[in-house]
């Protein structure tokens, strides 16, 4: 028979000293452990297969690879935590360029009312994914790959009909264009290298979204609304907001993409960007995101970028085919799934 | 410890139908500060009918609802709460993956900072996490670790324990033992036990487990398709007197008789088969 205190007032319970845990347990339990080691795993095997990459600027354009992969993956990972999906966001970048150069040439909004206007596109889309999301409460797969499909014959489409061509007029003649480009797609010199500010940008975005995550109330309410959406709407967090308002960073991290790649090619192909939102997914599983939602790591979707950066580059230094890299994605994916599982099961239950 | 005071909640004649049907008729109920009143009911009694108008799910459709004397009709369980009466049901509104002190202050978060640098004070709410975890009997060495990993048991105390907490004065909880084992069920008993008495708080017991009832409760209302079958304080209750009426009264004890006759009859037809007498 069990017994039941009612007389004390407080049970005698031998209490823990809150201790603080050991590093290696602190990292080893994080999501982002895993793409960690595959990250070290794959600069090691590279560093000794492929000569010229173990050169200062190998490694930079590695990083650059690592940044056009990880500015959205960044989001999309935050998406993920969040619980949802985005499928359209590879082809959102190249439609964030292609109104960003077409309302620039044939609104005469200038190229600053090109890339506002383009920001509030990009936007809307995202908005629009969530809206459609929440009001179809279909999976988010589904809605995105529809709105994946529309915007990629929208992309090819509204070009031709624009521009009779399937890619834009160069704008480099453009006023403005130098300023812009400054701020989207310049070279910032360091230690006698010179490495696009899209690296830095990346970083920033990446620093920026771990903070939200694991310091604010907001990043409180991502985990919670991915992890399980009626508890967190049962004690008060706005589910819908919080959905919609993560596919419009997505959207805006892809506006960002898009202007980098605007500003520094001067030109956009229409059908370009089709295929990377799987890398982005891929990048954030990698580093950590369940595809259940309500777990995963903005640190560990940049892990993951620097991968397929690596492994890009590293592919060419090797001297092998491209053709390579596909597989080494794949097989990334698998094996980063497996280890991350277990790494999981091992952390959740306290070991 | 007997309750004290004016009861905090007071239902009188209360009625609910849906539709032609009526689940719920003529229910009386008072919660008094620091009083565990066990509700006990077979399925279809009308249990949940019942909690759904005390915390604000459904309004009762005759009847009077009073809260600290005023009568009250709620339209949603966030004005149930306001007041101070919370429901933990068998969900829990926890999220698994989530880390315990996430979970306990999920909606309700403390910030420091202004502007951009607003955050969480994450060692407050570490903090009261930890002491109101302790206060209830449960210590835990990592308040990082998520929700999930908890027993059953500990997992309904963090739930309690918030809403707790957070305010609440009537503390409605749905069959919080009915998915655990002994051991787990005794850490909830002595916490529902804790909250009761130490913290005053009213608490509306949900169950069909006498025996869970039986040791916290100190007020006892048995449900029959929608009426009140017994209402009875602990003094004037054994529980062995609780189970009979728990069981169905007159009908289980007709239904016992029948069985044992069978039993003689067919335990002199075949001798080797020997059952407990």
């Amino acid at each position: 028979m069990m017994t039941v205190t009612t007389e004390k007032t407080d049970v005698e319970v031998p209490r823990h000293v809150p201790q603080v845990a050991a590093l290696w347990r602190r990292i080893a339990t994080r999501p982002e452990a895993g793409a960690l080691g595959g990250a070290i795993l794959v600069y090691v095997f590279f560093f000794v297969t492929a000569p010229p990459f173990r050169h200062f600027a190998a490694f930079t354009t590695v990083l650059y690879q690592a940044a056009t992969i990880g500015i959205p993956a960044v989001a999309v990972a935050l998406l993920m935590i969040g619980g949802e999906f985005d499928l359209s966001a590879g082809v959102a970048v190249t439609m964030s360029s292609l109104a960003s150069s077409i309302f620039a040439t044939k609104l005469g909004v200038g190229l600053v009312g090109g890339a506002i206007l383009s920001l509030l596109l990009s936007l809307a889309i995202g908005a629009l994914n969530g809206w459609l999301l929440i009001r179809t409460k279909l999976h988010s797969f589904l809605v995105t790959l529809a709105t994946f499909l529309m915007l990629q014959g929208l992309n090819i489409a509204i070009t031709k009909l624009v521009t009779g061509n399937v890619a834009t007029s160069d704008i480099s003649a453009m006023p403005g264009f130098n300023q812009l480009q400054t701020i989207f797609a310049s070279n910032i010199v360091i230690g006698g290298a010179q490495i696009s500010i899209a690296i830095v940008y990346w970083l920033v975005f990446m620093a920026l979204a771990t903070w939200v995550l694991l310091r604010t109330k907001v990043g409180n309410w991502i985990f919670a609304v991915g992890g399980q959406g009626d508890s967190a709407r049962a004690v008060g967090v706005p589910v819908v907001q919080v959905k919609i308002g993560l596919f419009m960073l997505v959207g805006f991290s892809c506006w960002f993409l898009g202007q980098h790649l605007l500003y520094a090619y001067n030109t956009v192909q229409s059908g370009a960007g089709i295929g990377n939102e799987l890398l982005y997914i891929a990048a954030s599983v990698v580093g950590g995101c369940l595809l259940t939602g309500g777990y995963g790591s903005a640190v560990g979707s940049a892990l993951g970028a620097f991968i397929f950066g690596m492994t890009t580059e590293g592919v060419i230094y090797a001297d092998w085919d491209p053709d390579w890299f596909q597989f080494f994605v794949g097989a990334m994916l698998l094996l980063a799934t497996v280890v991350n599982t277990w790494i999981r099961l091992r952390a959740t239950k306290g070991k | 410890m007997a309750g004290s005071g004016a009861p905090i909640i007071q239902l009188r004649g209360i009625g609910k139908s849906y539709a032609n049907i009526s689940a719920l008729r003529g229910v009386d109920l008072s919660v008094r500060q620091g009083e565990v009143t066990c509700i006990l009911g077979d399925n279809g009694a009308g249990k949940s009918t019942l909690i759904s108008i005390i915390a604000g799910l459904h309004p009762h459709d005759s009847g009077d609802y009073l809260v600290d004397g005023q009568p009250r009709k709620f339209s949603s369980p966030r004005e149930a709460l306001n007041l101070g009466i919370a429901a933990v049901y068998q969900t829990l509104a926890l999220v698994p993956l989530l880390p315990v002190w996430r979970n306990f202050f999920l909606g309700s978060e403390i910030e420091l900072g202004r502007g951009p640098l607003r955050r969480l004070d994450r060692a407050k709410m570490q903090d009261v996490t930890r002491n109101e975890l302790h206060r209830m009997g449960i210590d835990l060495a990592n308040l990082e670790q998520p929700v999930g990993t908890l027993s059953g048991g500990q997992r309904q105390v963090v739930a309690i324990a918030r809403a707790v907490h957070f305010g609440a004065r009537v503390l409605i909880l749905d069959e919080p033992t009915a998915a655990l084992g002994v051991a787990q069920s005794g850490l909830v008993l002595r916490y529902i036990s804790q909250a009761a008495r130490s913290q005053g708080i009213g608490v509306i017991f949900i169950t069909h487990n006498p025996h869970h009832a039986f040791l916290v409760g100190d007020h006892f209302i048995v449900l029959a398709r929608g009426e009140v079958g017994l209402d009875m304080p602990r003094a004037d209750l054994t529980l062995d007197n609780l189970m009979f009426h728990m069981a169905g009264g007159k009908g289980l004890s007709a239904l016992e008789h029948e069985i044992q006759g069978e039993r003689t009859a067919s335990a002199q037809a075949a001798p080797k088969a020997v059952g407990p007498t």
